[in-house]
C-alpha cells in the first residue's frame, strides 16, 4: 500500500485527489503528493528498510505508488563511494561520490520513471509518454517494453547518438522534434490534454518527481542514517535537486535522521544557467534562456521547479554555480581519472561547480560533501572523444611496443 | 482567420471543454482581455492582482515564449495562435 493520500498546490494549499493531474486548477501552481507521515512512521524503520530489496522499493512507504503495480527492473541503492583521490585534487576533507550511472538504464531517471509508470498502471493507463532531454527517453522507453506497454517518446533532434540509440533499441515511438527540450515540452504539454497517455513529465510529473527522493533516502542509509553537510547536484528543471532536500527532510519527519542541516549546492553549464544565473542574481525570478551547451541533459532553458530550487538553496544556505563546456570536459577526465567513473556530461557539471565552489570558498574544506553523478559517460560519448589521447597503434610485434611506448611516455 | 488560443486543461471548463477558441487583440494582454469578456474566469485565474502573469503559467505566440518577446505587451495578429500552458511541466 501507498500512505499517499492527496494532491495538494504548492502555492495556493488546494487539495486534489490522487489523480493524472499535475498543476492547480485555479493557480497552476505544481501539485505535490501529500502523504499521512504518523502512519509511515509506524511501519517503516531500519529494521524494516534493511530487510527491503536492494532497489528504490525498500523505501516504499515514502513513495507514491503501491507497489502491487511497480515495474521493477532494478533500479536503485547505487554506490556511495568514498572520493579521497578526487577530494586531493580539489582541496576537500570528505567527498562521496553518489554514482548513479549504474542503473538498469545508466542514469538517475529510472527512479522517476518507476514512480511514473507504477502510478499509471494504477490509473489504468495503457500508454506512456514523454518530452526528454534523453536519459527520461532511454528509462522510459526500457520500463515501457518490460511491461508490455506502448511508448512515445519526444526528444530534440540534437541528441547524442548514445541516447537515441539508447531509446530506439526498446522500440517506442520515437519523435525527433526540430526544436530544443523547452519547444519538446511545450508540444507535449499540449498534447498530454488530447491523447490518453501518462506523460510522464507532465499528467503524473507529481508522482514521477518523487522518486527522486531515494537518493536522499539512500545517502542517509549508506552514511549510517545521517545526511551530508553538503550536497552539490546537477539541475535541469530543477526537480531531481528539490527533491532530495525533501527526502532528508522526511526521514527526519519519521525519526530516521536528525535535524539535517545540509546545505543545497546545484550546479548547471553556463550555456544552459536560468537557475544559476538568478542565484547570482539574488533574485527568485528566473529567466528563461536559449539552451547553448554540450551538457544537453540539463539543457532545460526553463525549467518548472527553478523557483522551487532556488528556494531550497535559500533555505538551506546552499547556492549554485556554472561551468563552461571546457570546464565540463576537464571535470569528466578529472572524474575519471581520480576516481574510475566515467560520467556523462551533466557529471561534468557537477564535478566542475563542486571544484569551483571549494575553490571560491562557497564549500568549506571540511564540509563532509556528497556529488550526485545521475548519468553514465557512455551515453555521451561524442563530447569526450576528441579530448582523450589517442591510443598506441602498433604491429603485433614486441619490439614496436617497446619503441612505440618510450614515443608515448 | 481570427487569432486561436489554444486552452490548457485547468481552463477548458470556462470555454465549455474546448482545446481552442478564436479571439481578438493586438497585444496578448488585449486577447486575454477580450478571453475574459466572453469567457469571466480568464483575469482571475493568469494574471496576479497586479495584473502581471501568474508565476506557474507560461505564454507561447506561435511557439515563442512571450518572455522572449515583449511578455504581455507582445503584439499579436490575426494569423497568430496563442498557447497557454502550464509552467510546472517538464524535466
Amino acid at each position: 500500500m501507498s500512505f499517499a493520500y492527496a494532491l495538494a498546490c504548492r502555492e495556493c494549499g488546494r487539495e486534489y485527489g490522487l489523480e493524472p493531474i499535475f498543476s492547480c486548477d485555479f493557480c497552476f501552481g505544481p501539485l505535490e503528493v501529500s502523504y499521512d507521515y504518523d502512519l509511515i512512521k509506524d511501519t517503516m524503520n531500519v529494521a524494516s528498510i534493511e530487510a527491503g530489496p536492494p532497489t528504490i522499493w525498500r523505501y516504499s512507504p515514502l513513495l507514491p505508488v503501491d507497489p502491487q503495480y511497480k515495474v521493477d527492473i532494478g533500479t536503485g541503492y547505487t554506490p556511495l563511494i568514498r572520493a579521497d583521490r578526487l577530494a586531493r585534487a580539489i582541496g576537500i576533507d570528505t567527498l562521496w561520490i553518489k554514482n548513479d550511472t549504474v542503473n538498469p538504464t545508466w542514469s538517475f531517471k529510472d527512479r522517476v520513471v518507476s514512480m511514473a509508470i507504477g502510478k499509471a498502471r494504477e490509473f489504468g493507463f495503457e500508454a506512456m509518454a514523454c518530452a526528454s532531454t534523453g536519459n527520461l527517453a532511454n528509462s522510459i522507453a526500457a520500463h515501457s517494453a518490460a511491461a508490455g506497454m506502448d511508448c512515445f517518446v519526444f526528444i530534440p533532434d540534437d541528441l547524442e547518438t548514445g541516447k537515441v540509440v539508447g531509446s530506439g533499441v526498446y522500440h517506442p515511438t520515437l519523435v525527433t522534434i526540430d526544436g530544443s527540450y523547452d519547444d519538446v515540452n511545450r508540444v507535449c504539454t499540449e498534447l498530454s490534454y488530447q491523447r490518453p497517455w501518462a506523460f510522464v513529465n507532465i499528467n503524473v510529473r507529481p508522482y514521477y518527481a518523487e522518486g527522486s527522493k531515494t537518493l536522499a533516502f539512500e545517502t542517509a542509509e549508506q552514511l549510517e542514517w545521517r545526511a551530508p553537510d553538503r550536497v552539490v547536484a546537477p539541475m535541469a528543471s530543477g526537480s531531481l535537486f528539490t527533491k532530495i532536500w525533501k527526502g532528508f527532510q522526511e526521514l527526519e519527519k519519521i525519526g530516521l535522521i536528525q535535524n539535517p542541516t545540509t546545505k543545497m549546492s546545484g550546479a548547471q553549464a553556463q550555456g544552459c544557467s536560468p537557475i544559476a544565473t538568478a542565484y547570482e542574481a539574488g533574485s527568485m525570478n528566473f529567466v528563461p534562456q536559449k539552451p547553448d551547451t554540450i551538457a544537453r541533459s540539463l539543457a532545460i532553458g526553463n525549467p518548472a521547479d527553478g523557483y522551487y530550487a532556488l528556494k531550497t538553496m535559500e533555505q538551506t544556505g546552499g547556492g549554485a554555480a556554472m561551468a563552461s563546456d571546457v570546464e565540463i570536459l576537464e571535470a569528466i577526465q578529472l572524474l575519471a581519472e581520480t576516481e574510475g567513473i566515467f560520467a556523462e556530461t551533466a557529471g561534468g557539471v557537477t564535478v566542475a561547480c563542486l571544484k569551483k565552489l571549494v575553490e571560491q570558498g562557497a564549500i568549506s574544506k571540511n564540509e563532509e560533501t556528497v556529488a550526485y553523478i545521475t548519468g553514465a559517460g557512455l551515453k555521451t560519448i561524442e563530447a569526450v572523444s576528441s579530448e582523450i589521447r589517442q591510443p598506441i597503434h602498433i604491429q603485433p610485434k614486441v619490439e614496436e611496443f617497446d619503441a612505440a611506448l618510450e614515443a608515448y611516455n | 482567420m481570427a487569432l486561436v488560443v489554444k486552452v490548457p486543461g485547468p481552463l477548458r471548463n470556462l470555454v465549455g471543454g474546448l482545446f481552442e477558441v478564436e479571439s481578438s487583440g493586438d497585444s496578448v494582454a488585449r486577447v486575454i482581455e477580450n478571453l475574459e469578456q466572453n469567457y469571466p474566469g480568464f483575469n482571475e485565474r493568469l494574471l496576479e492582482e497586479d495584473g502581471s502573469l501568474r508565476r506557474f503559467v507560461n505564454v507561447f505566440v506561435n511557439g515563442e515564449d512571450i518572455r522572449f518577446l515583449n511578455g504581455l505587451e507582445t503584439s499579436v495578429g490575426e494569423d497568430d495562435e496563442i498557447s497557454i500552458v502550464p509552467a510546472v511541466a517538464g524535466g
